[in-house]
């Protein structure tokens, strides 16, 4: 199994999630926002940073690089793609996630290790945990504030499209405490916190986040959509 | 040589942190007259001669697909002396 790792100009996070990609048993492909080549891999990750400086808006330039035109009409086929922080910013940017990702309420950057609930383990990048688990894995954003109008926000909670939410006091003013969605389809998620930090207990504070990138194998091998 | 302005704005129903932030710094300075302020983006496009109805409908395009997002965004082109 090959999984790509884009980088954007302004990525930070694509070393971690590449090593995550490994810690699951998949062979990490490096790919480069520049190239629509997607070097034939099973699924990708967008990784977290603040690909082009944050301009514009977070997410909005990187959303039309090159590599976005490929992922976009792969995803739409049911491809899985794995959006964490930036690359939830990105995937909603480019419209395969619906909402938008703004200031936190209260203008601070967060960084902390946060409580989340998933709530729906039917996506490719869900299936391996149970629903009501609790997991603890890293946040650290200035711009997690998911915002979406009424009518989306019913059709997210109607089809069961919130995979996890924030527990305890709502940490940036999203709408219904929540810290990441998927599409219709189940194979596209977005995450505003970063499962990647959360592999091994000496660099993170669980090992909850692994089972993002080892469901995605699952996934593949047991051909659930 | 032409100029076309784009404003961007947060749309009404969307919290504006930063807007507030500047808001409640004014009176700290002594300026008592905002009751709120909201806080946008304007983008200055310089154009090869005079704005035409076909360049002016690509920048409506351009702000629509890319300047502003509409999920949380409104947008408004015009065209500037």
């Amino acid at each position: 199994m090959r999984v790509g790792v884009v980088t954007f100009p302004g990525t930070l996070d694509d070393r971690d999630a590449a090593r995550a990609v490994e810690y699951a048993g998949a062979e990490a492909v490096s790919l480069w926002h520049g190239s629509d080549d997607l070097k034939h891999v099973d699924a990708v990750v967008l990784p977290g940073g603040f690909s082009y400086g944050d301009y514009l808006r977070c997410g909005a330039i990187s959303a039309k690089a090159p590599i976005m035109k490929s992922i976009i009409i792969a995803a739409e086929h049911g491809f899985p793609v794995l959006g964490i922080c930036n690359g939830f910013q990105v995937l909603a940017e480019a419209h395969l996630l619906p909402g938008a990702l703004t200031r936190n309420a209260d203008m601070h950057f967060l960084c902390t290790d946060q409580t989340l609930k998933i709530e729906n383990n039917k996506t490719m990048w869900t299936n391996g945990f149970e629903i009501g688990q609790e997991i603890v894995i890293p946040m650290k954003n200035a711009e997690g504030n998911f915002n979406c109008d009424d009518a989306t926000l019913h059709e997210l909670e109607s089809e069961g499209r919130v995979i996890a939410r924030y527990v305890g006091v709502n940490p940036n003013g999203s709408r219904d405490a929540i810290a990441g969605i998927t599409n219709k389809r189940g194979n596209v998620v977005g995450l505003m916190p970063h499962p990647e930090h959360a592999i091994d207990l000496l660099t993170g504070p669980s090992k909850d986040g692994l089972t993002f990138f080892t469901s995605v194998l699952h996934s593949m091998i047991a051909g659930v959509k | 040589m032409g100029k076309i302005v784009v404003e961007v704005m947060l749309k009404p129903e969307i919290l504006d942190p930063q807007g507030q932030a500047v808001g409640n710094a004014l009176p700290r300075l002594g300026f008592t007259f905002a009751q709120a302020v909201r806080q946008g983006k304007r983008f200055e496009i310089e154009v090869a001669g005079e704005p035409t109805p076909s360049m002016l409908a690509d920048v409506e395009k351009a702000a629509e697909e890319f300047l502003a997002n509409t999920v949380i965004e409104t947008f408004v082109v015009k065209v500037e002396k």
